[in-house]
Formats: C-alpha cells, structure tokens, sequence
C-alpha cells in the first residue's frame, strides 16, 4: 500500500490495526471485568485502580472504553457497509436502467444529496425508533447518496472513455458492461471515499448514542459511555474525555488513513531524491552566436528508481531570423527543450545547460518580463491555452498592459493591430468574442498573435498545426513564416511531422530519445541524410507518391523510455546496420560536413529504404527484441 | 464478403446537423477511405454504423438489412478507434479483452492466440495489461478485438493518429494485408490523405456532413472534380512542393 508509506499514513494505518486488535480482543481479555459491579466504588474519578474511574454502578470505564471499541466500529463498519452498498446500486443503476428510469433515480438522489447528512440520521432515527437497528439505518441512508452521487459522477466519466465504446461495439450488456468495465475502473475513489465514510459514520454514531437515540443500555458504545460521563464532567472530567478521546483517535484515523491513500493515489510517484542528478559537461565549444544558443542542455525528473532524463544533453543554435524545425516522436524530448529553454519546466523537473543563452543573455537572469516580451510560446491546442471565460482581445492586451505598462485602451488598439496582423477578418469585432467563437485555426491564429503583442526575437512553436486540418495547416505555416520575414524573429518549429519541417525550416534537428541525432540544412533533407533513423522516418511515412502496391517500410520496435536507456546507441535495437559497437557506445553528435552534424557510428551513404534490410517477417521479432532491450 | 451501404443517413445532434443525407457505400472486398477536416462528420458516420447513435434519418444496409435490425453480436460490424490508450480497458487484460468481443461457442484461449499471432504479437502476452505494451502494440491488440468479432466489415477510425510516425507504416501494413487475406470490407477513416490514398481502393471526400466527391482512389486523386477536394490535395504537405505552392 502507498498510503503507509507516507507518516501520517503509517500513523493512521497502526492506529486502525489497533483499533482492529482492541475489537476483537478487548471484550474476550477484559469483558468481565467491564462488567464488574462494584457498590464500594460508585462514580470515582480517575485513581491508581480505576484509570478513568467508575460509573455510577461502580464498573470501571478504563474497561468499558476498551471493551466498547467492538461494538463501536462494528456498528460503524455495518453503517458503511449498508450505506456504501445502497450508494453503489444508486450511483450504478442509471447506467443500467432504461433512460428515463435513469433519470427518476438520479434526480432523486440529486434531492436527497441536498438534505446535510447528521439531518437525514435524525430524521430516519425518529421513523426507525431508537435503538441500534435504527441508528445504523439512519446512518446508512445519511451515507448513501453522496455516495450515490459520487458513483454516477465516475461511472459517467468512465462512459466516456472509448473502451467502453468499443465493448457496445462488440456487443456486451449493460450489466457486464457495469461489472467487468465500469466499476473496476473506478474502485479506488470509492475505496478511498467509504474509508472517509466510515470515519464519519463513527463519529456520526457516537453522537447519536450520546443523544441517546443510538444503542441502549445495557448495550454501551463510546457515545453513551461519553453520554453518561458527561452529566458528571465538573467533578470528574476522565469518565467523559475516555470516551471523547477515543472517538476522535478512531475518527482520526479512518479520515487520515482515507486521505493519505487519496494523496497516495493521486501522486503516485513519491519523490524521494534530493541529491541532484548527474550533470557531465562533455560539449565542445562551437562558434558563431545565436538568438538562443543551447549547449548540454539536459531535463532530469525524479522517478521511483533515481534520475530520469528525458533530455541528453542537447546543443544547438538558433541564429537571427532563422527557421529551425524539430523533429522527433512522443518521448523523444522536443517539447521537454522548447520548454526547458523558456523557463517552464515546472518543479520537480530540474534543468542543466552548460549554456542556455537567450539574446546573448543566460535565460536565468532574463527577467520575465523580457522573456515574456521577447520570446513567444504557440502550443499545441489553442483551446486549453486561452481562458475559456475571458474575450480573446482582453487577454491578448494583458500581455501588453503587464509587460509594456500600455493604457487599456492601447493596448486594445494593439490587440485589433495584431489580429489584423495573422489576417484575422474583422479583428475588432473578433477581439471582442470568446475563445469558443473561434475555430481552431482562427484560435491559433490569435495565440500567434499573442505572442506578437510584444517584439519576439523568437518565437518557439510546439506542435502548433497537430490538431488542425491539412488546408489550416498550411495557413498557420504561412502566417509562421511571414512573421520570420517581416520581423526577422526566429522560428523553432517543433513538430513530429518531418514533411511540414521539411516545407517551411532552413534547418532541420532530429531528435531521438532525448538528443539530437542529426542536423542538416532543410535542402538537403531528402538526399543526403545519414543517420539511419532519419532514413527510416523518410521512408516510412506515407506521402502522395508513396508506392501503393509495396508495403510500407517500417522501422521495427518502438522509441525507447528514458529510463530504458542503456550505454549504446538507443536506435540500435531498432537499427538495421548497427553493430557492436552501437550497443555498447553511445556516439557523439559530430560534424560531417559544414552544417551537418550525425550521431552514428556507421554513417549511412545516401538514402536508402529500410525495405530490404527489414523485411516484413521480420519487423515482429524487431519488437519484442526492443521490449527487452533496456 | 459484404457490402455496407449508407442510405441518406442524417444524425442531428441538437441544432447541429453532423451528417446531412449521405449516400455512400463500401463495396464488398473493398476498402472506402473517407477523408475530411475534423467536425466534418466522419467520425459520426462511423459511431452511427457500428450502432453507438442511432441515426436521425435513413438506413444503414448491411448487405441489404438493417443493422438496426440486427444484434450488436450477430452484426458483423466492427470498429478500431482512435486512440489505443483510451479504447482498451486499463484494468482488463488484452486477452480478455479479445475474447469479450467473440461469439458464444468459440474456443476462447485458441482464439485468442490465433489473433494475437494473427495481428504479429506474441500470444504469450494475452494476459498482460495494456498498460505494459506501447501505442503500435496496444493499436493491433485493439484490431485483434475487431476481428474477434468475427465482422464482415471492418471501421477504422483514425487508427494511425495517435500513433508515433516510425510505428505507422507497421500498423497500416498490417490492416492492409490484413484486409485482403480476410476479404474484409472496410471504411478506413482519417484526416490524412496520404494514409487514406495508401491503404483505399476509392476514396470519399466529406465536409460539413456531406459527401462531396467520391470515386476510385486513382480517379479521385489524379482527377479531383469538387474544389475541395482539389484544396485537399494541394495542402497535403509533400516533399515536392513548397509551403507557398497552390495547385489553383
């Protein structure tokens, strides 16, 4: 369990191991004497013999405490169990029922949910009666439909996923469906969530007992054993804080054991290194400065077995008004570089360059304001990056009322300027709309435009095209390549599509497994790469002149983890001209030629296909090969 | 061999019309790829065949019934979706998996390692989770599930778009031959029109909830007719042409 290994989980956890001894053994150990009479001692307070002294028929309450912990929690436990239960086929039946069914139990549970849950006890305890049976019903119904809520509130995300679809698609029931996809998935929350539940069904029973509604004497749980204590608290406080002390350990722990297995779940690294991770400065001094000049650039990330490091040590330049495009598959640690070098690698990732120059400046003493003014980010996915509830030209200002110290109304003026800038029709009407009102080009057009609110002498594009369509695309290449034209700003072009850097970048790095394993002009891309992975990616994705009668070619395997990396090559798995060499070195990023730099110790000459190194037979044994090299 | 065949199918959702009256059918033994910009319809079409929504007009035919008609078992239609982390079940195994989607009376554990050496996985691996194979590895098992079904046509929705490009061109090999050795009728779906043109014997061109042309992929490709069809191609990124390049 992850939850014991934090120290309030552990606390928690012993705490409830106790508590579970103390039930079981407590009543067989001390029973009779809980039960002793004694006429010679009635109502003591606490002394040597009677730890937290008598009752009035002289029993001694240090036992009784003990001895009430079965009864305690096992109502308590019974209570949550019923509860969570009803809750559970609440929660679950929408999804099983006939629509409108569906939505009679939901909206019920909607209206019972609105009721505060010790009022639903109170009231259920007057229909039930007092006593035990009643009070547990009552805390059971007050369970049930927040859990009931919760339930539907999870079962419905779930229903989304597309599993689930793929299981209608394939013809199983809606109770199989429940059963095998739904609740499965969903388990830890309520796993979590009945732990909190059956704190406060303890803490819920021992207030009704106290109000005497709950169990009856002779019967006696913590709550009437505090009930009793209390009309006497004056004279002698321990008879009543015993009791009172217990709840709230008991309490305590179910809560704080349920929390810590919450947190436990949601962070489920725990971070335990502290040392920093390994930094070799191993880079040669090349010449010629650059907007952004990069050198040994390496993104570590704490993981359950030491340092992670996506990015290698990574070096390169970005000259005044050039267009570097970024090529490289998921994990391969481009974006992890295009964020290291604007500073939003987040904690507890940890960033090392020998140089990370921005404008000739280390980009850890550019102030923000210069960073924000002169470096421009455009992501992915529009949508998540403007503020759903915000019009797009208020945003857009913002940037230039907190950077530049421009007046609203200026800065208005500039928003409408550079919305007409990424040819957005009738920018001041736009400027006024909401994110939702633009499409996905218009919105990532407008985040272009957001970046030219200030001057950028750089502007860094993740993946800017990827959601969009191909006829989009293309206008949102244009408007990056005019605005390197007309402001002679930089481009770094991040994309895992090597034919759209080809189109639009001077310069094309190759990244793979968090280095570049090759450099080379954009012209040149097509003839004389070399190292066998960029031969490969040419190869193997599908363009309109592709031959459609032969197989595709493949590259066998898949892109290595960072912590999968071993001493070698980490294309060599996947390599059909690597050698011994490849698996137990890794080679260097070295110059070639001027402007082209290759990481390969088996340079390859021109542009050959992998189609006959890699036949089709062959590319299965390729990939359980790559599973187990690491 | 069966042929699937779009009827003026329409599906409205709200006031938003996702497909308005398409007519399209995909031949027995043939592959229709269906291109078209995202929020074109396509993938609605897709959900409307296989009987995720029911459509708001029109009959979708399998060799001439009603899939409405028929049980979600015994249709004969499957689907591979998109993204192959979100369609498996992260709590179920993938032989498991694989085996939900077959017919009663069917030898489960032979069937289920015949498929997974069908779709070139090892069938020693029927027990693991997905979360312990990559994306290209988690996109065949989910093909493997398609064809447990044992289905007469085949819907493969952006099954290459959640894919790294070096683990592409080995998932489309495998539905390709895949296709042919099991005479599978199959409407491939994506945005990509390189994809779509490699793997299709005719090509269907969607915008807006329309069909806007469709034909033999040869024909549709060397000789658009509809101008978007034209815009389609000429923004294809290509090696050959530049960024600043029109076809018009």
């Amino acid at each position: 369990m992850r939850a014991l290994r934090t120290p309030v989980g552990l606390a928690a956890g012993l705490l409830l191991v106790l508590l579970a001894l103390l039930a079981v053994f407590a009543p067989l150990l001390w029973g009779s004497r809980a039960d002793a009479i004694d006429t010679d001692a009635l109502q003591q307070g606490a002394s040597a013999q009677h730890l937290l002294g008598t009752d009035a028929l002289g029993r001694d309450i240090f036992y009784r405490v003990l001895v009430a912990t079965r009864l305690t929690l096992g109502l308590a436990l019974v209570a949550t169990f019923v509860g969570v239960t009803a809750g559970l086929v609440l929660g679950s039946l929408p999804s099983v029922l006939p629509r409108w069914a569906g939505r009679l139990v939901t909206s019920a549970v909607n209206i019972a949910v609105a009721f505060p849950g010790l009022l639903l006890a109170l009231f259920f305890a007057v229909i039930f009666g007092t006593g035990t049976v009643g009070a547990v019903l009552a805390i059971a119904f007050a369970i049930t439909p927040s859990f009931a809520r919760l339930t539907q509130t999870l079962t419905a995300s779930v229903s989304g996923r597309d599993f689930i679809a793929a299981a209608r698609v394939c013809g199983v029931g809606r109770f199989r469906l429940l059963v095998r996809h739904v609740l499965p998935n969903i388990a830890e929350p309520l796993v979590i969530n009945a732990t909190l539940a059956a704190g406060s069904a303890l803490t819920a029973f021992a207030g009704l007992s106290f109000l005497g509604i709950g169990v009856q004497a002779p019967s006696y749980d913590w709550g009437r054993l505090l009930g009793e204590g209390l009309n006497r608290i004056y004279v002698s406080p321990a008879p009543a804080l015993g009791p009172a002390v217990a709840v709230v350990l008991a309490g305590l722990a179910f809560n704080l054991f349920g929390e810590a297995a919450a947190s436990a779940a949601s962070h489920r690294q725990v971070v335990r290194q502290r040392s920093k991770p390994l930094h070799e400065s191993t880079v040669e001094e090349r010449d010629g400065e650059g907007v952004l000049t990069v050198r040994n650039l390496r993104v570590s990330f704490p993981g359950a077995a030491g340092w992670i490091t996506p990015v290698r040590g990574v070096s390169f330049t970005v000259g005044q008004g050039e267009m570097i495009g970024v090529v490289g598959e998921s994990g391969s640690g481009k974006s992890l570089t295009a964020l290291a070098v604007s500073r939003l690698v987040e904690d507890p990732g940890v960033v090392t360059a020998d140089r990370l120059e921005f404008a000739g400046k280390p980009v850890t003493e550019t102030s923000p304001r210069e960073l924000g003014t002169s470096l421009a980010m455009v992501f992915q996915d529009p949508m998540t990056t403007f503020n759903p509830t915000r019009r797009i030209g208020r945003q857009l200002a913002e940037v230039s009322e907190v950077h530049h110290g421009m007046s609203r109304k200026a800065a208005f003026e500039r928003v409408v300027d550079r919305l007409r800038a990424v040819r957005i029709p009738s920018a001041a009407k736009r400027a006024r709309q909401y994110p939702h009102e633009f499409s996905g080009g218009m919105r990532q057009r407008a985040m272009i435009a957001m970046g030219l609110m200030g001057e950028p002498r750089l502007v860094i594009a993740d993946e800017p095209t990827t959601a969009l369509d191909v006829t989009v695309q293309r206008e949102v290449l244009r408007l990056l390549a005019r605005v390197r034209e007309e402001r002679s700003a930089a481009v770094l072009l991040i994309s895992h599509d090597i034919t759209v850097v080809a189109q639009t970048c001077d310069r094309v790095l190759v990244m793979y497994a968090g280095r570049i394993v090759e450099e080379l002009p954009t012209a040149e891309l097509f003839t004389s790469a070399r190292h066998p992975y960029t031969t490969a990616l040419l190869a193997a994705v599908p363009d309109l002149e592709t031959d459609r009668d032969a197989p595709l070619a493949v590259i066998p395997g898949r892109p290595p983890e960072p912590a999968e990396i071993g001493a070698g090559c980490p294309f060599a798995p996947r390599c059909p001209v690597a050698d011994e060499r490849c698996r137990n070195e890794e080679p260097e990023l070295t110059e070639v030629e001027d402007g082209h730099r290759v990481a390969c110790w088996r340079l390859v000459e021109g542009l050959p296909g992998l189609d006959d190194a890699m036949p089709d037979e062959k590319c299965r044994d390729g990939e359980l090969r790559a599973g187990r090299v690491s | 061999m069966s042929e699937l065949r779009f009827e003026r199918v329409s599906l409205q959702y709200g006031s938003l019309r996702a497909v308005d009256a398409v007519d399209l059918t995909v031949p027995a033994g043939q592959v229709v790829g269906l291109v078209g910009e995202s929020g074109s319809g396509k993938s609605s079409l897709a959900a409307a065949a296989v009987g995720l929504v029911p459509p708001t007009a029109g009959r979708i035919l399998l060799d001439g019934t009603d899939v409405q008609r028929l049980r979600r078992r015994d249709r004969g239609l499957q689907m591979v979706f998109q993204d192959p982390y979100s369609s498996l079940d992260p709590r179920m195994s993938i032989g498991g998996s694989i085996a939900e989607a077959m017919p009663r009376g069917v030898d489960k554990r032979a069937e289920v390692a015949r498929l997974l050496e069908l779709v070139n996985l090892d069938p020693g691996r029927a027990a693991s989770l997905p979360a312990r194979l990559s994306g290209g590895q988690r996109q065949r098992v989910a093909l493997a599930r398609a064809l447990a079904g044992q289905p007469k046509v085949l819907i493969a929705d952006e099954i290459t778009s959640a894919l790294d490009v070096s683990v592409q061109g080995a998932v489309l090999n495998l539905v390709r031959d895949l296709q042919r050795r099991l005479g599978l009728s199959m409407l491939f779906i994506s945005h990509n029109l390189a994809v779509v043109r490699y793997v299709s014997d005719r090509i269907a061109v969607m915008r807006a909830g329309t069909i806007v042309e469709e034909g033999p992929a040869g024909q549709v490709l060397a000789d658009p007719q509809h101008g978007y069809t034209r815009e389609l191609l000429a923004a294809a990124p290509s090696r050959h042409t530049s960024l600043w390049e029109d076809a018009s």
